[in-house]
């Protein structure tokens, strides 16, 4: 008996024609900024997420509002800081429940934080890992080396956990699913020159690598 | 069925070691229950060849007495020798040679005994409960039912202090840690099976080593949730002692688990997956190999305004917050960068630290921060926000050591 017969029997019985060749619909998960996620649609599960982009340019304020995001839904995250910049007190005013926040401090080590963050994937049940390279200097992320951020893609896969990546520039190309490169706008004061002035914020521009065809967003960040 | 021990030695342990329910009786006599036994020895004698041959072990002299209550058992055990087994039913005869002074009556009661002429039990069990009522009262009739072998009461079982603990004298000096890692899972499964074999489980383990240098080496694991998962306490004991390893080659192993209620948790279909507690212990214990041991946990913020105030913890405490949208965050610089300030009426105008060049476009500030000034670790400092003409925002702050770099916004 042919597949074809086969095929055809399956849809008599069960009333329809069924669509056998596509995958399921990934789950996403938001990332607390609505421009962001009406652009993306989230942050794909089982996926590795990257964002980069140069200094000042709101990669940290995205990652804490993912974090943010996800606490408050009672996930448990992991946060592997390569540099030692996380700054808990500011993420906790942004909404980050400390509580449910493993932080691991890597003194600087690109190779710590790559083995940290690969065990912490190995024991599972995290909704978000993110590791942080935003100021590691370049030569040292470009070190990296592909294979082991596929090893990283590999681990991800098929596990509910989003693995979330910040840095200067994009070092896992096509290993990442979704690729959101920031770039500073313009930072918003409010006061004269010469008087008390505030810095209000910052607004950010973001474009997707990948998945190509996403439409460009913007995003304010306030203090 | 219940057994009575009367002699030397320590009865009670030797009690435990065939039934969970244990009553010890002034005079060296223990009695317990041996209910159900019979599917594993076979009929009462055995039973008692049981026990006698384990005494014999322990090197303890008993004599042994079953009957189907205990205070018949006692009657026999301290009124016969070796091994008796008092027939269900025939107690009062089984028991008819015996003084009345074994059931312990007062004086005046012994006395007015002794005046009728009972001394044995078969006589005074033969006396009619009414009279006996009359004239000797309620202690006269107890004394009667004791001697027919007819009193009927419930054990009131000692509580097993239940202390898990076990030790290995390995017969050559330890120096290496695969060979202690094959004792400690010795000691580690006895433990964890003997904790499940009650229902219990562990959250600390407590190690004790005894060194041939004559010093004592001494490691307690804590853990989040109580367990009894051998292998994981296993490797969290080998990436303890490869952070720690014992200064000298190791004589003697002593090994002890807090038994606690184990956790209880109902998952559910909506409950949303979190790390299994001792996995995620083993795989923090194994970051803190790679990192540093205090430099992963949860942060917890200390109440003070201080600047990057915060400690971390290892069990974090529930805190309530929601998420709050996006906010401009502070990447901070550990340690803060120092800085190479000009200034220009006042204000910086050009900075220059490691890495970061650039003159000052735009600034917010001073604003003046100061706190714990009533303690020895006072602090004050001014700070700025600064942009540099590369576009970047980022922190600076003067103090009385000089000018730095606290962070730039991301």
């Amino acid at each position: 008996m042919g597949a074809a017969v086969l095929k055809q029997q399956f849809e008599s019985v069960l009333g329809g024609h069924l669509d056998w060749q596509s995958k399921p619909l990934r789950e996403t998960v938001r990332t607390g900024i609505a421009e962001i996620d009406s652009a993306t649609g989230g942050l794909p599960r089982g996926c590795l997420t990257e964002i980069f982009g140069p200094a000042s340019s709101g990669r940290t304020s995205l990652l804490v509002s993912i974090l943010a995001e996800a606490t408050a839904r009672q996930e448990v995250c992991a946060l592997v800081d390569a540099d030692d910049a996380f700054d808990p007190v500011s993420a906790a005013a942004a909404g980050v429940r400390l509580d449910k926040l493993i932080w691991v401090r890597a003194r600087q080590n690109a190779e710590h934080a790559l083995k940290a963050a690969d065990l912490l994937i190995q024991g599972g049940g995290f909704g978000i890992v993110a590791m942080d390279l935003g100021d590691t200097p370049q030569s040292m992320a470009r070190r990296i080396s592909m294979t082991s951020w596929f090893r990283l893609r590999r681990a991800i896969e098929h596990t509910p956990t989003v693995l979330v990546t910040v840095a200067r520039q994009s070092n896992a190309k096509t290993c990442a699913s979704l690729m959101i490169e920031c770039a500073r706008e313009q930072a918003a004061w409010s006061g004269a020159r010469g008087s008390s002035r505030l810095l209000r914020g910052i607004r950010v521009k973001g474009k997707c690598e990948r998945p190509p065809g996403l439409p460009r967003f913007s995003w304010k960040a306030p203090v | 069925m219940i057994a009575c021990l009367h002699g030397s030695g320590d009865l009670l342990t030797l009690a435990l070691e065939f039934s969970p329910i244990v009553e010890p009786i002034p005079g060296g006599t223990v009695v317990l229950d041996v209910s159900g036994l019979d599917r594993m020895f076979g009929h009462p004698q055995d039973i008692a060849a049981a026990i006698m041959n384990r005494a014999r072990e322990r090197q303890s002299a008993i004599h042994i007495a079953l009957a189907s209550n205990a205070d018949a058992a006692i009657c026999a055990a301290r009124g016969f020798s070796g091994v008796s087994v008092v027939p269900y039913g025939d107690e009062a005869k089984f028991l008819e040679t015996l003084p009345v002074s074994m059931l312990a009556p007062s004086p005046q009661l012994q006395e007015t005994l002794e005046r009728w002429g009972i001394r044995r039990f078969h006589e005074l069990a033969a006396l009619p409960p009414l009279g006996i009522a009359e004239r000797l009262g309620a202690e006269g009739l107890r004394l009667r039912e004791l001697a027919r072998g007819e009193v009927e009461r419930k054990l009131v079982p000692v509580i097993d202090p239940l202390r898990f603990e076990d030790q290995i004298e390995p017969d050559y000096p330890i120096d290496l840690l695969e060979p202690l890692a094959f004792l400690l899972a010795r000691l580690l499964n006895s433990l964890t099976t003997s904790l499940a074999a009650r229902g219990l489980a562990t959250d600390e383990i407590r190690l004790r080593l005894k060194l041939e240098n004559r010093t004592t080496f001494e490691r307690t694991l804590r853990l989040p949730v109580p367990s009894t998962d051998a292998k994981s306490f296993l490797k969290l004991w080998h990436l303890d002692l490869t952070a720690q390893p014992p200064q000298s080659p190791i004589l003697h192993i002593w090994m002890a688990m807090r038994p606690v209620k184990p956790q209880a948790a109902q998952s559910g279909l909506f409950v949303l997956a979190a790390p299994e507690p001792v996995k995620l212990e083993l795989t923090l214990a194994r970051i803190k190999a790679i990192v540093g041991p205090d430099r992963v946990g949860s942060p917890e913020l200390l109440n003070t305004h201080r600047p990057n105030a915060f400690r971390m913890v290892a069990a974090p405490s529930p805190s309530l917050a929601t998420s709050q949208g996006s906010r401009l965050m502070l990447r901070l610089f550990r340690p803060p960068r120092t800085a190479r300030v000009a200034l220009a009426f006042g204000q910086p105008h050009f900075i220059a630290a490691d890495g970061i060049r650039g003159k000052v476009t735009e600034l917010a500030g001073p604003w003046r921060t100061s706190g714990d000034w009533w303690t020895h670790d006072p602090w004050s400092r001014d700070e700025w926000d600064i942009a540099l003409s590369d576009g970047a925002l980022y922190r600076l702050y003067c103090d009385p050591q000089g000018w730095f770099l606290d962070g730039s916004y991301d």
